[in-house]
């Protein structure tokens, strides 16, 4: 029996890395442009349907075609960020929010008009089903890599953010706008590099998704709410947070789901609400 | 020291400045020569700071007339390429990033400008009060600490000109002392520099020329030699 | 200073006329259309409500809810368990959905005005999910699949399907003019001009001594019981509640949101333009499947990046001045202005 929540646990927390990795770029999102990117579940289904493509054109593993994808995905989001969210940011909140309502819609309607609505996944060969025997219990290899590279990800954009020349640049931007492009700093290079950067995991939280659940062009709206209750749970801007706030709401899914498979889901929102009324601040806020 | 008939650094002319509700400044005429100090006075709204702002391309879109630096027109490209071309802000009310440290508030100076001059020891050198406090976030520091950041910021950016916007308001008169003196050894390594003061007196004891702006038009200009105390007022308040 | 027509006050009560001869076409429509058209105009109404409804949360009470969905669904349900758990009477049990959702409304306050702007749209649709999950494991709903409505309860609305339709449609009337002249007054009572008056220029709000919480959370209070009774309706003519169609996030808020981004955010003439709009283009275009979506979606897009005030804001400009006055001097000089 201690076992067997034992299992359960390890299980959730692994499943909790890829939940920060959803999370990791929304939080970042939010913390510099101070937005929502309603689509941002949805931009994570469409590069997961990209990785699928091109790993079957390319007759690659979809692990290496990864880093094919990376310099796309920052040129897509520094380019959305440019040419079309730039526009809508400022006092009006309302605006982002309706614009990327308006993207998440296209995008999943365009996906189902482009691939159809089946349910799809990716593979990564063998490493699919691979596992370890770690103190009696038995691992997979890829929920480790997935934690692992959740883990990495969290402490590199943290580096990155506050250890950085560019992230000082995109930590001035978020303190005053005006006072970064009254001395030459420009807010928008600035605001499209990070959307860059946003883009950059969505297109590995896109692989690691597809690795291990199911996703149909309908997935983003799910992906999205995870995200979401991650980065509230974190606090708000706190990269490490996200890391915690996804090990939680992993552990909670899956042990819903052991009492009931149909509470899965469920268990993870009520968990949260939980919380969050709580501890609305999250559990590790920046400040 | 460079005087009048030294070829012009900045040539500013017939500079309109719209907002949606009124025009700030009326076709005005301005040059500053290599390595001269030219100070700005005028009243509140005479167009100090949207003469700065113009300069920088920071006074919205609605701008007329010719701002040349080093004979190139400068005016229509943007703000990061006129900084990285040799002018530098310091801005009205420091407009520093509180939660930034010094040294990160100093090190975007370098990153926005020429890449050569002064560098983080060269500041800490003119500056060295800041030394001590390099780590610290900028917004814990005192008013006059926290403008020799945002002047080290603008030096950083190893300028040609550098625009001063109000850099005495609100500080202790010492502190303005030790600011102004820093102010002319600047100007001696052959920086330019334009001067917005509110405080008359002050700025025309350290400019070599003066421009009154009277309600966005120049009302009179020349050295504050050539001129006495009233005749300045009169055209200060435009009696 | 906007352009204003030389003819302007005739263009605006030539508006007023169109507008008022709209309403007394939705009262004679009855005798003139056939069950099919019937339906259709129901279904205007019902979406209009909830198009009005949305639009006070998001155009002025800056609550930008993805989540309207799930009052909706209470609705559906309320009703249902009014009507064929309790064997309330149809009509009571109408009024039940309304009473519901108003009670809902107010532990999801505790959520709703804990999230900070960015927050609170993705927050809500939290919330929704939630209810939506929930519904799905009530068993004497029908779990995840639903359950029809007895035909005994839906004959209690008329014998013929003929009749039930048109007592439907006036259901629907009386709902959809109940939530347009009530918000109407709403928002020209002390709490709309406040909304207003902080969505224009917040200084002016503070000054006016405005307690703005309390007016977020009348209006979000507001909008429940409407959206539930809608609820109610819908079930009415769709006879059948289920998880997926009575909460669904497409039909009840997705169009919605596009009605009101569309048509014109922040007035009351956009709902109405955008709800009209909508029927005109899904007319033409539900045939073309996801391409419908797509073309709303972009459409909501370009309607945001050259006027944010939708369509209306755009025709507003051309008119210059409210066909439906909502505030006198708030109003008067709205725009971007452009700070020096």
């Amino acid at each position: 029996m201690v076992g067997t929540y034992l299992n359960l646990i390890v299980q959730g927390a692994l499943l909790g890395g890829l939940y920060a990795i959803f999370a990791l770029g929304l939080s970042l999102s939010v913390g510099v442009m101070r937005f929502v990117n309603i689509a941002h579940g949805d931009f994570i289904v469409l590069m997961s349907f990209l990785l699928l493509v091109l790993s079957s054109v390319l007759k690659l593993n979809v692990l290496l075609v990864l880093p094919l994808v990376i310099p796309l995905a920052f040129a897509a989001g520094y380019v959305l960020q440019r040419l079309l969210l730039q526009r809508v940011i400022g006092d009006n909140a309302l605006l982002p929010l309706l614009v990327t309502f308006g993207l998440s819609i296209i995008v999943q309607n365009g996906l189902l008009q482009g691939v159809g609505a089946d349910t799809r996944t990716l593979s990564a060969g063998a490493l699919d089903v691979a596992s370890v025997q770690i103190g009696g219990l038995s691992i997979g290899v890829l929920p480790l890599l997935t934690f692992a590279v959740a883990v990495a990800l969290a402490f590199g954009l943290d580096w990155l953010l506050y250890r950085s020349r560019l992230g000082a640049h995109i930590r001035a931007v978020t303190l005053d706008v005006a006072a970064a492009d009254l001395i030459g700093l420009s807010s928008v290079r600035v605001y499209a590099i990070a959307m860059g950067i946003v883009g950059i995991t969505v297109a590995i939280a896109a692989c690691f998704m597809g690795l291990r659940m199911n996703f149909d062009p309908t997935s983003g709206p799910s992906r999205l709410l995870i995200a979401f209750e991650v980065v509230v749970l974190g606090g708000l801007g706190s990269l490490r947070g996200s890391l915690l706030g996804g090990i939680i709401l992993g552990i909670a899914q899956t042990i819903g789901g052991q009492i009931d498979g149909a509470w899965q889901t469920l268990a993870g929102h009520i968990v949260f609400l939980t919380i969050f009324l709580l501890r609305p601040q999250g559990l590790l806020p920046r400040y | 020291m460079a005087s009048t008939a030294a070829p012009p650094l900045l040539t500013i002319e017939g500079l309109s400045v719209h907002y949606a509700q009124f025009r700030a400044l009326h076709g005005i005429d301005i040059a500053v020569g290599v390595g001269e100090i030219v100070s700005i006075i005028g009243a509140n709204g005479a167009g100090k700071s949207s003469l700065l702002k113009a300069i920088v391309a920071q006074a919205g879109p609605r701008v007329e007339g010719r701002i040349a630096f080093d004979g190139i027109d400068i005016r229509g490209r943007a703000t990061p390429a006129i900084v990285a071309g040799g002018i530098a802000l310091v801005p009205e009310g420091r407009r520093l990033f509180a939660s930034l440290t010094v040294e990160e508030n100093l090190m975007i100076g370098w990153h926005i400008g020429r890449r050569g001059g002064l560098d983080l020891a060269g500041i800490f050198d003119l500056f060295p009060a800041l030394r001590d406090k390099r780590h610290q976030p900028a917004g814990q520091l005192s008013g006059g600490q926290q403008q020799m950041v945002a002047l080290g910021r603008a030096l950083m950016a190893d300028p040609r000109l550098l625009l001063c916007d109000e850099i005495s308001l609100g500080l202790a008169p010492t502190i303005v002392n030790d600011l102004y003196e820093l102010l002319l050894s600047i100007n001696r390594q052959g920086i330019g520099i334009l001067l917005v003061e509110q405080d008359i007196r002050r700025s025309l004891a350290v400019a070599h020329r003066f421009y009154c702006l009277l309600e966005g038009r120049v009302s009179l200009g020349g050295r504050p030699d050539d001129f006495d105390r009233d005749t300045i007022t009169r055209h200060y308040f435009g009696s | 200073m906007q352009h204003v027509p030389a003819n302007q006050p005739l263009i605006i009560a030539v508006s007023r006329i169109v507008l008022l001869g709209g309403a007394l076409a939705l009262m004679v429509a009855p005798r003139f259309l056939d069950p099919g058209g019937l339906t259709m105009l129901t279904e205007f109404l019902c979406l209009l409500v909830l198009a009005l409804m949305w639009n006070l949360l998001a155009g002025y009470a800056d609550i930008v809810t993805v989540g309207q969905h799930a009052f909706v669904g209470i609705g559906a349900y309320a009703f249902y368990g009014a009507a064929v758990l309790l064997r309330l009477d149809p009509y009571l049990a109408i009024a039940a959905a309304g009473v519901v959702a108003l009670i809902i409304a107010l532990p999801a306050m505790l959520i709703v005005f804990r999230l900070r702007a960015a927050y609170l749209a993705v927050g809500t649709w939290v919330v929704a999910e939630v209810l939506m999950l929930a519904a799905g494991k009530l068993p004497n709903f029908g779990f995840g699949s639903g359950v029809s409505l007895p035909v005994a309860v839906a004959r209690e609305f008329g014998a013929r399907p003929a009749e039930r339709f048109a007592t439907i449609y006036w259901l629907a009337l009386a709902l959809a003019i109940a939530a347009f002249l009530s918000t109407w007054l709403l928002l020209r009572s002390r709490v709309g001009l406040g909304l207003t008056a902080m969505r224009d220029n917040e200084e002016a709000a503070g000054a006016m001594g405005v307690n703005l919480l309390r007016s977020r959370i009348v209006c979000f209070l507001w909008t429940a019981p409407f959206l539930g009774l809608a609820g109610a309706i819908i079930t009415l003519q769709k006879l059948r509640i289920s998880p997926a169609a009575s909460f669904s996030i497409i039909d009840w808020t997705v169009f919605v949101i596009f009605i009101v981004v569309i048509g014109g955010i922040g007035s009351l003439e956009g709902p109405i333009l955008g709800t009209i709009l909508f029927f005109v283009l899904r007319e033409h275009l539900a045939t073309l499947g996801t391409w419908h979506l797509i073309i709303l979606g972009t459409l909501s897009i370009v309607v945001i990046l050259i006027e944010p005030r939708g369509l209306w804001g755009l025709l507003r400009k051309a008119l210059g001045g409210d066909v439906i006055p909502v505030s006198h001097a708030a109003r008067a000089d709205f725009g971007k202005a452009e700070a020096p």
